[in-house]
């Protein structure tokens, strides 16, 4: 961990931690952001962490920038990483099907898998979600496998469905709302991800950990999930 | 009688209802959204005497957006001169003016500037997500419909209040509205602009940029001489109002209101909220040309702003409006200039607490 505080705007700083995404920085940007938050308190309006940042947007009327750099870097003075557990484990079941999850064959053959190893391999790790972004309560998760990871499409989609489940090289994500988008989809999950946003709750958080359940055509509509094929909404 | 209302006779390409934005919930993907000119945004409201956040209708274009009253009310507008009439009369730009029943008000197209701002007794009637009315049409988010939808056809609109307290316009304000010649826009440097490359920097400040047609509310695209970096793509991060993205293409990218919170091109840095505001009233071809500044400086000048507007204000000709006026310069008092006067010119980020 090396911290750096970089301009970000007239009433923005970013905070650099680290160069590169690995799962083990979630744990010090959480740190960060509850001091940061404790530090800037009223003169705080918006703290976005991500996977090696946060941006801290100020008040300007309340900190200069001088001021403002001296509390980031008081608040950031002798961090230590928070508490490993202290993200939540969210078990998301997902329908893997062919006719929601369209990208189900290219993925596999790449990999040189069978579409069940595949789904399986997805299956086989706890994810740590790194920011959400793009879209309300969108979770960026990693890291995938190297085995299964995928490049985006060369096209993206213009209509991806809520809920639809994708990877994009080694990061994986759950589409809360309807969107374009150039992930390759593996499957669908009912777990309605933007109501949770729209109401200031999002079920994932950063810091937070996924692991994806496989679960059969009868399960996903007995949750309420949404069966149209993807490709019929394109 | 029924409720007093505006009705949507015909719907122009993009009204939108918009208020200050959505703040303290970029950590959940949710965008700022909100008035683009917040300036012009803030003084519609005041010249009826609102809370300055209150919603209003932000007009982009006109394309003959055409509104009915169904009863006497007062709204104010400013910002871009969409050519509005009401019954067939031109309006006066940056008033207030009184709508009867039966009236009808058109806005037909820019002779300046690209968006006005319509402001309603108490501000719109709308339900509120995550502390605000803004409504934004990528998250589905906000808007009469709760869908993020423009306004169309048939909407009705409605306000909060009962009655409106006009006021007048002081004299020499000036609304942001682009320059005949070149637009300047402030532009903090970030610290990412030492991997751009010398020539690049250069170029950036140097050069006549034009507003392309590839922007909207997400980002405005400006075109001229490419710019390099050294970093590629970078790992995702928070992306501040203003933000100047430097694609692979070298052309930049301003991301406005309802940009995505976070993104991993390199950035040469922000423009200021007050240049951001001058930017939305852009039509595309405009020249615009950016000048760098400090932090430190465009906190200053942000803050002189207000002083001028205060003093403005303050003056006898302008009615009752008096406030305490931020007098101490920002060196004497460091970061402690805030007053609970309302100002047009000063961006009040409203603080919501979602964890």
């Amino acid at each position: 961990m090396k911290l750096r505080l970089e301009t970000a705007a007239m009433d923005a700083l970013t905070v650099r931690l680290f160069d590169a995404i690995d799962e083990t920085n979630m744990a010090w940007i959480m740190a960060a952001d509850e001091a940061l938050r404790r530090a800037f308190d009223h003169a705080l309006i918006d703290l976005i962490p991500s996977y090696t940042t946060l941006l801290v947007h100020y008040d300007c009327q309340r900190l200069t920038f001088a001021q403002a750099s001296t509390l980031a870097r008081g608040a950031l003075r002798n961090l230590t990483p928070a508490d490993a557990q202290q993200g939540q484990l969210h078990e998301i079941p997902v329908w893997c099907d062919e006719r929601v999850g369209p990208e189900l064959p290219t993925v596999a053959q790449r990999a040189g898998l069978s579409v069940e190893a595949l789904i399986e391999r997805h299956c086989s790790h706890d994810y740590c979600v790194f920011a959400l972004g793009f879209a309300p309560g969108y979770g960026f998760m990693g890291l995938v496998d190297e085995a299964i990871a995928t490049p985006r499409l060369k096209t993206p989609r213009r209509r991806v469905a809520a809920g639809s489940v994708g990877i994009a090289d080694r990061q994986t994500a759950i589409y809360p709302l309807l969107s374009p988008g150039g992930w390759n989809i593996l499957g669908r999950t009912a777990v309605p991800l933007f109501e949770h946003a729209k109401r200031g709750e999002p079920l994932l958080r950063p810091g937070d950990k996924v692991r994806f359940k496989a679960i059969s055509q009868s399960e996903f509509e007995a949750a309420g999930g949404d069966t149209t094929p993807l490709e019929e909404r394109s | 009688m029924s409720h007093p209302m505006l009705t949507v006779k015909q719907a122009g390409p993009l009204a939108l209802i918009q208020d200050a934005g959505r703040f303290g919930v970029g950590h959940l993907g949710v965008t700022q959204g909100g008035a683009a000119d917040w300036i012009a945004f803030r003084w519609a409201n005041w010249l009826l005497g609102n809370p300055l956040e209150s919603a209003a209708l932000e007009i982009v274009m006109g394309g003959n957006l055409t509104l009915v009253a169904n009863s006497d009310v007062r709204l104010a507008l400013t910002g871009a001169d969409l050519a509005a009439t009401l019954d067939g009369q031109p309006l006066a730009p940056n008033d207030s003016f009184m709508m009867q029943a039966g009236q009808t008000l058109v806005f037909r197209q820019p002779k300046k500037g690209l968006r006005a701002y319509l402001a309603f007794p108490g501000g719109l009637d709308a339900p509120e997500v995550l502390g605000s009315q803004a409504c934004t049409a990528r998250e589905q988010i906000g808007g009469l419909h709760e869908d993020g939808k423009p306004l169309k056809t048939g909407d009705q609109l409605t306000w909060k209040g009962s009655s409106a307290t006009p006021r007048q316009l002081p004299q020499g304000t000036q609304l942001p509205l682009p320059d005949s010649e070149e637009t300047v826009l402030d532009m903090v440097l970030g610290s990412q602009a030492a991997h751009f490359a010398g020539r690049s920097l250069f170029d950036a400040f140097n050069q006549p940029w034009t507003v392309d047609q590839r922007a909207d509310r997400m980002g405005i695209r400006l075109t001229g001489k490419a710019l390099n970096s050294r970093l590629g793509g970078i790992v995702s991060e928070g992306i501040p109002l203003g933000a100047v993205q430097i694609p692979p293409d070298g052309q930049p990218i301003i991301l406005m209101n309802d940009r995505q919170t976070i993104g991993g091109y390199p950035r040469l840095g922000a423009l200021t909220p007050m240049a951001c505001a001058r930017l939305a009233q852009c039509l595309p071809g405009t020249k615009v040309r950016l000048q760098p500044i400090s932090a430190t400086q465009a906190q200053a000048a942000l803050q002189s702003a207000v002083i001028e507007v205060a003093v403005r204000l303050k003056s006898p000709s302008s009615g009752a409006f008096i406030d305490r006026v931020p007098n101490e310069p920002l060196a004497s008092s460091p970061g402690h200039w805030q007053c609970d006067a309302v100002y047009p010119t000063l961006p009040r980020w409203r603080q919501r607490k979602h964890r």
